[in-house]
Formats: C-alpha cells, sequence, structure tokens
C-alpha cells in the first residue's frame, strides 16, 4: 500500500549495521555482508532524501464505502 | 434544642443550610437579572428571575473581578453557582462563581464548558493520552477544506521540509453547518486508511468560523482517531476544544506542517555521518582483519617451529637409543668380534680350527688374526 520505503526504518537499520560493525565481535565474513547491506540502506536513504516529488492524492467517502483515491494536482 | 423543647432560629437556618448545601451540587442557571447592586466592599448582590420564581443571588469580589462587564437589570446571564442559606437572614440563596451573558458570546461559552467537562469527565483532556509523533512518516492525513489557506499552507511547508511523503487529504468544510457533521465523518475515515500521522485544522477566523473545533462531537471524533493527530486552528489566543484531545496543538497549520516533518537538510546530515562511520567501520574492520592474519601467521609459524622442534627431539632420543643398542658401543667397552672371511661371526670354539685366519673387529678397526692353538 505504501509506496514508499519508511525512512525511518532504513534509517533504524542503517544505524543497527553501523554500531554491529564498530563492535569487534563481528567475524569479518558477517562485516563484509553487513557493510553490502549498509551500502545498499545508504543508498535508498539518499535516494529519499533526494526525492522532491510531493504526492497528494484526495480521499472521499463514497456511499459504498469504497475509498477512491484521485489525484489532486498540486 | 433548648430545654422547653423549642429549636432555636440559628439552630433552624444552620439545619437548613446543610439540609441545602448537602443536597444540592453546584448548578447553572439561567434567568434575568434583577435588583443589581454594588458595595464598596465590590460584592454583587442581584436575583435572578424569570416568569415564575426568584432567586438571590452574591457574587464575591474574587469571583465577580473575572467577569468581563458589570451585568445590568434585565440581562438575560447563565449562572453557575452553589445554592446555600444565609443563615444571619435566614435567605435562601445563590453563591454565583460564574456569570455569562445569555448573548452570543455566553452560549458559546457554556456550551464550550460544557463539553469540556463532558471531555475531562471521560479522561479524554488527560496529557498522558498525548502520543509522539512519528520521526519520519511516510503517509499524512489531512483533514480541512481542499480550497483553504490551511491546506496552502501545510503543502508548501511540507514540500520545503520533507517532500518524500504522501499526503491524503480528507476534504470537509471546516465551518457553517455540515461542518461538525463532515469533520467527524473525515476523522472517522482517517482510522480506515493507513496513515501514520494525521492533521486536523483550518486558517484563523471568528469565533463563529472556528464554532466546529469547539463541538463536542469533532472533539471526540479526534479523540478516536488511532494515529497522533495534531490539531492546527489558526487562531492566537484562545483554544479550542480539539486542541485539547489532540496529540499536539499547533497555533497555525504552517507550524503543524513543521512539526510533522522532519528537516530534509538536517537528516541529510545525519545520514552522512552515518556514512561515514560505515566507511570507517569497515576500514577499520579490515585492519582488524590484517591484524588477525599476521597473528594467525605468527601462531602457526610458532606452531611448525614447535612441530619440527619435537620431532627433533624424539629423533635426537630415539637416535640416542639406537646408538645404546649399536654393536659399536659394545666394542667400546672393550669386547671384540671375530668374523671369518665372509664375514660369519665367530661365536663358539668350534668356529676356530688351529691356524684359521679371522678378521677381529674393534672399537677403531679390524686387525688379521689366526688361531695359534687350543686352549689347553
Amino acid at each position: 500500500m505504501t509506496k514508499r520505503m519508511s525512512f525511518g526504518a532504513e534509517l533504524e537499520r542503517l544505524e543497527a549495521i553501523v554500531r554491529n560493525l564498530e563492535d569487534s565481535e563481528v567475524d569479518l565474513d558477517e562485516a563484509l555482508e553487513l557493510f553490502q547491506e549498509g551500502v545498499k540502506r545508504l543508498k535508498n536513504a539518499r535516494k529519499l532524501l533526494q526525492d522532491t516529488e510531493l504526492t497528494v492524492k484526495k480521499v472521499i467517502d463514497a456511499a459504498d464505502g469504497s475509498l477512491p483515491d484521485d489525484d489532486v494536482d498540486n | 434544642m433548648s430545654s422547653d423543647g423549642a429549636w432555636t432560629v440559628a439552630q433552624v437556618t444552620r439545619r437548613a443550610r446543610q439540609l441545602v448545601e448537602a443536597g444540592l451540587q453546584p448548578l447553572w442557571i439561567k434567568g434575568e437579572i434583577t435588583g443589581f447592586k454594588t458595595y464598596r466592599s465590590g460584592h454583587w448582590y442581584f436575583s435572578l428571575r424569570d416568569a415564575e420564581a426568584q432567586l438571590r443571588c452574591v457574587m464575591w469580589r474574587t469571583d465577580n473581578q473575572r467577569v468581563s462587564r458589570q451585568p445590568e437589570d434585565g440581562l438575560q446571564v447563565f449562572v453557575e453557582g452553589k445554592p446555600t442559606v444565609w443563615e444571619e437572614r435566614g435567605e435562601f440563596r445563590i453563591t454565583v462563581k460564574r456569570l455569562l451573558p445569555m448573548d452570543g458570546d455566553g452560549q458559546w461559552e457554556l456550551q464550550l464548558r460544557k463539553a469540556k467537562a463532558a471531555l475531562e469527565r471521560d479522561g479524554l483532556l488527560d496529557p498522558a493520552r498525548r502520543r509522539p509523533l512519528p520521526q519520519f512518516p511516510a503517509r499524512i492525513a489531512i483533514i480541512t477544506s481542499p480550497d483553504g489557506a490551511a491546506l496552502h499552507d501545510i503543502l508548501t511547508v511540507i514540500e520545503r521540509r520533507w517532500p518524500a511523503v504522501e499526503i491524503l487529504l480528507l476534504p470537509t468544510r471546516v465551518q457553517g453547518e455540515a461542518a461538525e457533521r463532515e469533520l467527524c465523518q473525515a476523522l472517522r475515515l482517517t482510522n480506515e486508511i493507513a496513515v501514520d500521522v494525521a492533521i486536523v485544522g483550518r486558517g484563523g477566523g471568528s469565533r463563529e468560523d472556528l464554532w466546529a473545533f469547539n463541538s463536542e462531537k469533532v472533539a471526540r471524533a479526534v479523540a478516536a482517531v488511532e494515529v497522533p493527530i495534531i490539531s492546527a486552528v489558526g487562531h492566537e489566543q484562545d483554544v479550542v476544544l480539539t486542541d485539547l484531545v489532540a496529540d499536539l496543538r499547533a497555533p497555525t497549520p504552517s507550524a503543524a506542517a513543521e512539526a510533522v516533518v522532519p528537516d530534509r537538510e538536517e537528516t541529510t546530515r545525519a545520514v552522512e555521518v552515518l556514512a561515514r562511520r560505515l566507511g570507517r567501520s569497515l576500514t577499520s574492520r579490515t585492519m582488524l582483519g590484517g591484524e588477525r592474519l599476521e597473528r594467525t601467521a605468527d601462531r602457526l609459524h610458532v606452531a611448525m617451529f614447535n612441530q619440527v622442534e619435537q620431532r627433533a627431539t624424539r629423533l635426537s632420543m630415539l637416535s640416542g637409543r639406537l646408538d645404546a643398542l649399536s654393536p659399536l658401543r659394545v666394542l667400546q667397552r672393550g669386547f671384540a668380534v671375530a668374523r671369518d672371511d665372509r664375514g660369519k661371526v665367530l661365536k663358539t670354539i668350534r668356529d676356530f680350527t688351529v691356524g684359521k685366519d679371522f678378521r677381529l673387529t674393534v672399537t677403531d678397526g679390524d686387525v688379521r688374526a689366526r688361531v695359534a692353538g687350543e686352549e689347553p
């Protein structure tokens, strides 16, 4: 339903990855895997930050209880 | 009671006061002011009347100071007061705490106070009900007029601060007869669409314009929204009822937009800090890995060395034992070995015939020998 990934979830995961990597208990294989995931999350977060298009939809309570979304000119 | 069995006057009025005060809680009463008098003390004395009856009232100075204008005879008012009996005069009267003129303002205010009291009774004004707003909302419901300045202001601010969101507009009228019903409907609808946070509001206006936001029904609908909700009614002094039940009160729709989304620049900086930490973590990680590898090599080396050493020791032990068993060692102790030309060891007398040549091996070499004769 949500077209965009939750920025909060991305950021939270990224923070966890960095903390994990900074903790030297993780072994090298796992660290590399985490790093790769971190890079991916970072890319997503940066992409969301650069997203400049605001989406506006109009929700009208139809008589039959359905919820049509109308795009609104913004 | 006195000895003749009769009550004193003071006993009766005291008893009457006790009964009245115990039996009648504070009330809202409407009526017309008559016989208004004020004295140097500043207290107000008047009666309230309607077509059928009159009530004596007093309003003490500390309470009447809060009333914006002094009432006159003939004014229709609402009063909130506590019924009592003035013992010295044996007079039933109302001690008035609040007085509102029954014109437009008084009506509004009375209604507002009643609604507020009802909300309070149901615990809806409890500050502990307030929920924190989500830090990074993805979908935001906005309940306002599709044509109002409020919507424009909200969208402008969100677009500048954090455009990576989806806005779901639930259009309603925000003033007039239909506003209350439409606001309630839109607020209920908010619970059926998946949003992270909601804003309900409108721009500033007169008291009548803002009336729907003082409706108890609308306030209850705001309280029933399942996600955090901001009340954003453009007004400076008075708070409206929806402000009191919402999770956050914003003084204007723009302020609501500022509160609902994070600041992109600030967040970008935070993300870049994380990016640097991520980069550094791997660098230090590879360094750690390198160190570990070196340590491992060292250990390997040591292990190998130990292995070799152990084997060498074992070898020398074994060779020592071999050495001990060697016939050469026996020869060293002075024994000699006799062998014939073909190398066969000569062990018994029978092996030595007289005149036989043989070789005698001693510790540092062989000597040629011949049997001279038999032992006597």
